[in-house]
């Protein structure tokens, strides 16, 4: 899942300072989840903004909406009777979803009330941890399914550095685990581990080029 | 809500000790409102943020004693939510102290009657 944070509200402020009122549109798919963009979050966020203009003196009016996803446009299609009535649009989605929200609505200013910042998966209760970084090029095969461009600091694909600290943490950060420890013990409970004494060649960072296209064929 | 000091009262202690100090005719607040949940836990960030914005003074959530809720949590994720409630209220430049948790069981009118009013003075001290 894509994971996201909210962003300082001292920007989120600045940001929609010359308007009186604004629409706060949630998504309810991956920043409900991580707790940033739901219904619920928007529902806060929107008494936040009010409390905060109120104390200013210069007061705003919010509208509150939240869609199943808001990086389809059809989703966001059903916002249109609400966007007409206000000045701008405050998107707690993910970057997809703020860009669909601003191509669906070209004639309103679009505003990201959250920083995307990752794909990956809870860890624990609150806790999400990034476990992809989308590169295009997929060898989890070979890797027991623990992606080392991802764990490993240092991105690298071949076996671990040989600087991996006591306890099997990394060189760089010693509150990281080494990618490269967690992979030789996944591989090993798998009796796979031949697969570390094979070369791989360097990655193919052209595999996607940005912006990524992907065109799907339907069965 | 024009400065009333709002109570979310648990019904299984807080709200039992209420009424037992209205019965006793212990004197609180005259902008106190009491408003009874099944449970501490009931109560979520957007209550007790839109009190404040309708003008409450203090926003207070009363529940049972510390390992002793009904509902086994509820006490706790009172308490979790009332912490974070103040965090959201001071990034808006907006005392976070006027929210709060207290503990307290059925039997305690005296306490609620206590809690209550020094919330009262605290806002009488803000305001002067």
């Amino acid at each position: 899942m894509i994971v996201a944070e909210r962003k300082p509200m001292e920007e989120i402020l600045q940001m929609i300072a010359p308007y009186k009122k604004v629409l706060l549109a949630g998504c309810a798919t991956c920043v409900a989840i991580c707790w940033t963009g739901g219904e619920k979050e928007v529902g806060i966020l929107a008494s936040q903004l009010r409390l905060a203009r109120g104390k200013e003196g210069s007061k705003i009016d919010t509208v509150e909406a939240t869609v199943e996803r808001q990086c389809e446009k059809e989703m966001v299609e059903e916002l249109r009777d609400k966007v007409k009535g206000v000045e701008a649009v405050l998107s707690l989605a993910c970057g997809a979803g703020i860009q669909t929200l601003a191509e669906v609505f070209e004639d309103k200013p679009v505003f990201p009330a959250v920083n995307t910042t990752f794909l990956g998966s809870p860890e624990g209760e609150g806790v999400w941890l990034e476990n992809c970084g989308a590169c295009g090029d997929c060898f989890l095969d070979r890797t027991g399914g623990i992606c080392p461009m991802v764990r490993c600091a240092k991105g690298i694909l071949n076996g671990p550095c040989g600087g991996t600290r006591k306890g099997g943490k990394c060189e760089i950060d010693p509150d990281k685990d080494c990618g490269w420890v967690l992979i030789y013990r996944r591989l090993e409970k798998q009796g796979r581990l031949d697969l570390m004494r094979k070369y791989y060649p360097p990655k193919n960072f052209r595999a996607v080029k940005r912006p990524g296209k992907m065109k799907a064929i339907k069965a | 809500m024009n400065g009333e000091i709002i109570a979310f009262c648990c019904e299984h202690s807080a709200y039992a000790a209420a009424d037992a100090a209205g019965k006793q005719g212990l004197h609180s607040p005259e902008k106190l409102r009491v408003i009874r949940v099944p449970c501490a836990g009931r109560v979520d960030i957007i209550h007790m943020l839109k009190a404040l914005e309708e003008g409450a003074a203090a926003v207070l959530v009363l529940g049972c004693e510390d390992g002793l809720c009904q509902h086994l949590t509820g006490n706790v994720r009172a308490k979790e939510r009332v912490k974070y409630s103040g965090m959201l209220l001071t990034e808006v430049g907006i005392d976070g102290g006027r929210v709060g948790m207290f503990n307290l069981a059925a039997n305690a009118p005296h306490k609620f009657i206590k809690i209550v009013n020094e919330v009262n003075e605290r806002i009488k001290e803000r305001e002067r």
